[in-house]
C-alpha cells in the first residue's frame, strides 16, 4: 500500500479514544483509509467537518498533533494467481518475506451476489469423517462454524477437512491464532504438499485485535477472485470467529453504542451475516465454502456469538469429547448441515437419510436410557442394548479420527442396526430393510 | 419544486441532511454519489435537518453530497405481471438486473411496461364506482387479475369511457373516470401505494370463519389456522422453522402465495428459485411458481430495506385480496426486521426499550399483523391474507421482545422445541405449547362440524389432553423408574407416543407423508383416537412397550403409503389383526 503524492496533511487531533481518533477535515468519504502517525485507520463517522476514525492499531501514544493523512479509497487487496501459497497480514502486506503481489487492486467488503443469480448448491464435499459425511453432509458453497470449546481440538479437525476436500484454492482467515496454531496451519499445509492452493491471512494474538476486523474481508476478496473471476472451488477457513466478534464489541463500545445482548453491538447479526453470506455457488461453476470456528463458553450455544451464527449458518458441527467412548465426537444431536438434503439420497446412496435419522434417534434412546441409570433406575433390555450401540456408534462412526468412504459408513450403521436390534424397533422403510438389513451372525 | 439537500453528516447507513425546503417524514429522497443515486427515506426530522436512512451501502459517501427529495413515500407498483416475479426489498425486479453481484443504486422496474395484455372491460360506462372497485379483467397467466381503481380515490366516479376487449400495456388508458367535480381523470392497469400504509378499500373485515388447509398434521389437526388469520413460529435455530415454511408454501391451499425472506439466507431463497418451478401445486396440477411472489432481502442485503420488505410483501397481498383471492404471506423471519428497527433507532440515539429494541416495537408489530384478515368486498366478493411470520428469539429464550410482541398480535403459535428437535421429532411444533385461538371462535367450530365432522374440535382437545396425560406418565416413570409405577402409567406414555409418532411427526422430505390432504387426517385421527380409547391388559411394561412400538411402525408404514392403496390397506389389516390380539 502507498501514499499518494500530494495529500494533505492534518496535524490536529480533537478527540482519542482507546480505539478511535476525531479530527476536523474536508472533502472526506465513509470507509475511506487514512494513516494516523504512521497506523492504518478507517473513516467511521463524519459530523459536519468533523471525521471519526477508527485505528486499527489500538491509539497507545498517540498525540494530539499526530500527522493525518487520508487516502481517498477504502481497504482494497491486489488480486492476481501470485495470491497462491502466500501468507499475509490483515492488511494485505506480505508477512512471508516474498514480494508484493502485483496485480488488480479490489476493495475489500464488495456488494453481494444477486440471489437470483446464485445456484443451488449440489456438490457433494466428503471429509471422510462420519460425524460429519453421514450425519452432516457438507455441500460446496455452504456455510458452516464448528461450535467447539475452546480446549476442543477444533483447527485440527479444519485443517483435516480442508485438505481431504477437493477444491482448487484454500484460504485460511486467521484471527487472534496464538503463534503455535498459525505455525501449526503452516505446517500442516507444507506437509500434505499443499502450500501452492494455499492462501493465508493471519491475524495473531500478538498482534492489535481491531486490525482482525479486516481479515474475514482480506480472505474473501480473495476468494472471490478466484471462485468469480477463475471459476474455482475455493474452500474458505475463519477461525476464530468468537475473537472476531469481540474485536466488533471493542469499537462498537468506544463508539458509544448501546450494546444488546452479551454486550455485543446490536449490528452484529448483520456484521456477520456479511461474512458468511459470500458463501455461494455462482452460475458459472465456481464456489466460495466457508468452514468457521466459533469458539464456546462451556458449550453455551444461546450466548449472542453461537447464538447469532447459528441464525446465519447453513447449521453447525459441534464438537465434544465423549466420556463414554473416549473420543472427541462430533455430536450428532446439535450438530445439523441445513443442506444435507441436496445431496443426501441423491449424490449418496438412496438409503441415507433414513440410516441416518434412524442411527440418531436411536442414540437418542441411548442417552434417556444413561439417563434412567444416572438416576439409579433398573435398565430394561431395550436400554442395555441402546447402551451397547451408543458406544460403538461413537466409536465407530462419530469420533474424528474416523477415516472411511460414505458407502462403508451406511454399511456399518445397519451392522449396529442388526446386532442390536429388531427391524420393528428401527422403524426403517420395509423396502429398505429388504434391500439392506443385515442380520447379526 | 423539489426539496433539495446537503450530506453534512453519515454515520454507516444513517445520514443526516441539511434541507431548503419542507420534508416529509417517510419521504423517499435520492442521494447523489458521483453519479449513482442512493435512496433513502427520511426517519427523524430536525429544524432543516433531516436523518435519513439509505437502502444501500453509503461507503464513499461524504459531506456536502447532493441530495433531491422526491415528494411521496415508499410505494409499490402495482398491476399485472407481480405473479411469479422476484423482487428485492424496494420491489426492484432481481431477475432483469444485470451481473452477477447488486450494484449499488441500479433500480430495475417491478413490472414489465412493453408486455401486452389480453383487457376485458367489466364495468359499464355510467356505472357509479369508487376506490378498489372492479373496472376490467387480464388474464394474469391462470389468475383473472383486476384492473381496480386507485386505491388513492376517495369518493365516488363515474365510468366515463372504458377500453373495448383488446391487447394493451399496463401504461395504457384503459377507463377515463369523472368525479364528483366534473374533472376526468384516466386510469391505466398500474398503480402505485405506500407500503407502510394498509389498503382499506373494502366493505368490512368479519371474524375468520373458515380454516386454511395445509397438508401439516400438526397445525391443521391440532392447532388449525383460519384463512384471514394470522400466526407465528418461533424457534431456536436448527428446529425447522424454514422447512415448515417451505411446506406450507408448497401445500397450503391459497390463490397466492408471498414470501417475504427477511434478512434470512440467500440459499434458502434459491431453493425456492430452484425448486418451485418444478414442484406441482397439489390442489390445482400447476407449477407452484405460478402462485408465488418472492420479495428477497436476504441477510446481507442492505438492513434498512429488510423493513421495507415485509411491508413491500403485505401491500401486494392486499392488492390481490382486492380482487378476491385467498393470498398466504410467510414472512421469514420478523426478528430480523426487528433488529434491523433496533439498529436505525441506536444510531439515532432513541431511548432504547427492552433489549435495545425501540419502545413502540410492540406496536408496528401488532398493527402490522392487522393488515392481515378476511374481507367482504364491496361487490359481495371475499378475498383474505392469512398471514404467518417466523421469529427467532436470541438463544431460543421466548422471554425476549420480538416474541412476546408477537404474540399479543397472532392468534396462532407454533412454537419449535429444541427438545423436539434434538431427538429428531419434526416438525418440532411442540404439541403442550402451542395454541391456535380460532379453535375457541364457535364460527370455526361450527365450520369443521360442517367440514370435517361432527364434534371435530372435541376430538382434537381430546388428542391434546392425550398428549398432556403422557408427558405426565413420562415425568412419573423418569422420576420413579419402569417397576415404580403402575402399568397404567406406561400404557398412558405409549399412547402418547402413539400420537406423537403417527400424527404429529411428518416427514417433510417424504413424497407422499410430506403432506396429508384433511380427510385422510381425519382417517388417521380417528384410528389413533380408536386405539387409545382402548384399555388394554399388558404383564408388565415391556409388553406394553414392544405392543405400541409395533403398533406406531404399522401406522408409520401407512403414513408412508398412498391414502387406501393397496398397500395403505395390508398395513390397515395388519394393525387390525395386531389389535384384535389382546
Amino acid at each position: 500500500m502507498s501514499e499518494k503524492a500530494f495529500q494533505r496533511i492534518y496535524t490536529h487531533l480533537t478527540a482519542i479514544t482507546k480505539a478511535t481518533v476525531t479530527l476536523e477535515a474536508d472533502g472526506i468519504s465513509t470507509d475511506e483509509l487514512a494513516l494516523v502517525a504512521g497506523r492504518l485507520a478507517q473513516v467511521v463517522k463524519i459530523k459536519g467537518r468533523s471525521v471519526t476514525l477508527q485505528v486499527f492499531g489500538g491509539t497507545e501514544d498517540i498525540p494530539t498533533n499526530a500527522e493525518v493523512t487520508f487516502w481517498g479509497e477504502p481497504p482494497a487487496l491486489n488480486v492476481s494467481d501470485d495470491l497462491a501459497g502466500r501468507f499475509f497480514n490483515a492488511y494485505g502486506e506480505p508477512i512471508d518475506g516474498g514480494p508484493a503481489v502485483e496485480g488488480e487492486k479490489r476493495q475489500i467488503g464488495g456488494p453481494s451476489v444477486n440471489p437470483y443469480k446464485r445456484r443451488q448448491p449440489s456438490q457433494l464435499i466428503p471429509t471422510g469423517i462420519a460425524g460429519i459425511d453421514l450425519n452432516n453432509t457438507l455441500v460446496s458453497g455452504q456455510k458452516i462454524p464448528f461450535f467447539a470449546d475452546p480446549d476442543q481440538p477444533y483447527n485440527q479437525v479444519m485443517s483435516m477437512v480442508a485438505l481431504r476436500a477437493d477444491v482448487d484454492k484454500i484460504i485460511l482467515g486467521g484471527m487472534g491464532l496464538t503463534n503455535d496454531d498459525y505455525l501449526f496451519f503452516k505446517n500442516e499445509f507444507e506437509r500434505a504438499g499443499a502450500l501452492h492452493k494455499i492462501i493465508s491471512f493471519v491475524n495473531t494474538t500478538d498482534q492489535p485485535p481491531v486490525e482482525r476486523l479486516l481479515i474475514p474481508d482480506m480472505a474473501l476478496t480473495a476468494a472471490e477472485y478466484f471462485a468469480v473471476d477463475k471459476n474455482e472451488k475455493v474452500l474458505v477457513l475463519l477461525t476464530d470467529m468468537t475473537l472476531y466478534a469481540d474485536a466488533l464489541s471493542i469499537v462498537s463500545n468506544r463508539m458509544d453504542q448501546i450494546p444488546s445482548k452479551d454486550s455485543m453491538p446490536g449490528s452484529l447479526y448483520s456484521d456477520l451475516a456479511k461474512i458468511y453470506e459470500k458463501a455461494v455457488q455462482l452460475p458459472a461453476g465456481g464456489s466460495i465454502t466457508i468452514i468457521a470456528v466459533t469458539t464456546l463458553n462451556d458449550g453455551d450455544i444461546t450466548h449472542a456469538i453461537p447464538d447469532n451464527t447459528g441464525y446465519i449458518t447453513e447449521g453447525q458441527l459441534f464438537l465434544r469429547s465423549d466420556p463414554d467412548s473416549g473420543k472427541v465426537i462430533v455430536d450428532p444431536f446439535r450438530s445439523l448441515s441445513r443442506l444435507k438434503q441436496l445431496v443426501q439420497n441423491k449424490v449418496t446412496r438412496e438409503d441415507h437419510s433414513a440410516v441416518m435419522n434412524t442411527s440418531v434417534r436411536l442414540y437418542a434412546d441411548a442417552a434417556n436410557a444413561k439417563t434412567k441409570l444416572e438416576n439409579g433406575f433398573d435398565l430394561n433390555d431395550y436400554d442395555v442394548r441402546c447402551l451397547n450401540y451408543a458406544k460403538e456408534y461413537a466409536t465407530r462412526l462419530l469420533a474424528i479420527d474416523v477415516n472411511i468412504s460414505i458407502d462403508e459408513m451406511l454399511d456399518t450403521a445397519w451392522e449396529l442396526f442388526g446386532k442390536y436390534f429388531t427391524k420393528a424397533e428401527t422403524g426403517l422403510k420395509d423396502k429398505l430393510i429388504e434391500k439392506y438389513w443385515k442380520e447379526n451372525k | 419544486m423539489k426539496t433539495t439537500g446537503k450530506v453534512t453528516g453519515i454515520i454507516s447507513n444513517l445520514v443526516t441532511v441539511e434541507v431548503d425546503g419542507p420534508v416529509a417524514q417517510n419521504e423517499i429522497c435520492f442521494i447523489d454519489l458521483n453519479g449513482t443515486q442512493l435512496m433513502a427515506e427520511v426517519i427523524k426530522v430536525g429544524g432543516n435537518t433531516a436523518s435519513v436512512q439509505v437502502y444501500e451501502s453509503t461507503r464513499g459517501l461524504k459531506a456536502g453530497n447532493k441530495v433531491e427529495f422526491q415528494g411521496y413515500m415508499l410505494e409499490a407498483t402495482l398491476g399485472p405481471g407481480l405473479l411469479s416475479s422476484n423482487f428485492d426489498g424496494l420491489q426492484n425486479n432481481l431477475s432483469t438486473m444485470t451481473g452477477v453481484f447488486l450494484k449499488r443504486g441500479e433500480y430495475t422496474p417491478a413490472l414489465d411496461t412493453d408486455k401486452l395484455w389480453s383487457f376485458k372491460p367489466l364495468a359499464e360506462v355510467g356505472q357509479q364506482v369508487v376506490a378498489a372497485d372492479w373496472l376490467g379483467e387480464v388474464q394474469e397467466g391462470w389468475l383473472p387479475h383486476k384492473i381496480m381503481v386507485p386505491f388513492a380515490f376517495e369518493g365516488t366516479y363515474t365510468v366515463k369511457t372504458i377500453a373495448k376487449a383488446g391487447d394493451y400495456k399496463i401504461t395504457d388508458t384503459v377507463a377515463v373516470l369523472t368525479n364528483a367535480d366534473g374533472d376526468d381523470v384516466d386510469v391505466t392497469m398500474v398503480q402505485r401505494w405506500p407500503v407502510k400504509v394498509a389498503i382499506g378499500s373494502y366493505a368490512d373485515k368479519p371474524r375468520p370463519f373458515k380454516i386454511m388447509e395445509t397438508g401439516v398434521r400438526c397445525i391443521d389437526t391440532l392447532n388449525p389456522i383460519a384463512e384471514g388469520g394470522t400466526g407465528f413460529i418461533p424457534g431456536p435455530f436448527g428446529c425447522g422453522k424454514t422447512v415448515l415454511q417451505h411446506a406450507l408454501a408448497e401445500q397450503a391451499d391459497a390463490d397466492v402465495i408471498i414470501m417475504a425472506a427477511c434478512g434470512e439466507r440467500a440459499n434458502e431463497v434459491v431453493e425456492i428459485f430452484t425448486e418451485f418451478p418444478e414442484l406441482k401445486d397439489k390442489h390445482t396440477g400447476r407449477s407452484l411458481m405460478e402462485r408465488t411472489i418472492i420479495i428477497c432481502n436476504t441477510s446481507n442485503m442492505p438492513v434498512a430495506a429488510r423493513e421495507a420488505s415485509v411491508y413491500t410483501a403485505m401491500t401486494l397481498g392486499e392488492y390481490y385480496r382486492a380482487m378476491g383471492m385467498k393470498v398466504l404471506l410467510l414472512a421469514d423471519s420478523t426478528s430480523r426486521w426487528a433488529q434491523a428497527l433496533r439498529e436505525m433507532s441506536n444510531r439515532l440515539e432513541e431511548l432504547p426499550g427492552q433489549d435495545g429494541f425501540p419502545v413502540d416495537l410492540s406496536s408496528v408489530i401488532s398493527s402490522f399483523y392487522a393488515r392481515a384478515g378476511f374481507v367482504r368486498l364491496n361487490n359481495g366478493a371475499t378475498g383474505s391474507i392469512t398471514f404467518i411470520g417466523t421469529v427467532s428469539p436470541a438463544g431460543g429464550n421466548l422471554k425476549e421482545p420480538v416474541t412476546e410482541s408477537t404474540k399479543k398480535a397472532a392468534r396462532c403459535f407454533y412454537g419449535l422445541s429444541q427438545n423436539r428437535a434434538d431427538k429428531k421429532r419434526y416438525p418440532a411444533v411442540d404439541p403442550v405449547d402451542s395454541y391456535s385461538k380460532y379453535l375457541e371462535y364457535p364460527e370455526i367450530v361450527e365450520y369443521l362440524d360442517e367440514k370435517i365432522e361432527k364434534g371435530w374440535v372435541d376430538k382434537v382437545v381430546k388428542t391434546k389432553y392425550i398428549i398432556r396425560r403422557g408427558k405426565d406418565a413420562y415425568e412419573q416413570i423418569n422420576i420413579l423408574g419402569d417397576d415404580g409405577v403402575p402399568i397404567s402409567y406406561h400404557e398412558q406414555y405409549w399412547k402418547s407416543e402413539l400420537v406423537d409418532f403417527v400424527i404429529l411427526q411428518q416427514d417433510a422430505f417424504d413424497d407422499i407423508d410430506s403432506s396429508t390432504p384433511i380427510e385422510r387426517q381425519q382417517f388417521m385421527l380417528n384410528l389413533i383416537l380408536e386405539i387409545c380409547d382402548r384399555q388394554f391388559k399388558f404383564d408388565n411394561f415391556e409388553q406394553c412397550n414392544t405392543y405400541f412400538k409395533e403398533l406406531i411402525n404399522i401406522c408409520r408404514q401407512m403414513n408412508y403409503s398412498e391414502f387406501k392403496s393397496e398397500q395403505f390397506n395390508k398395513y390397515y389389516e395388519q394393525l387390525r389383526k395386531e389389535l384384535s390380539y389382546e
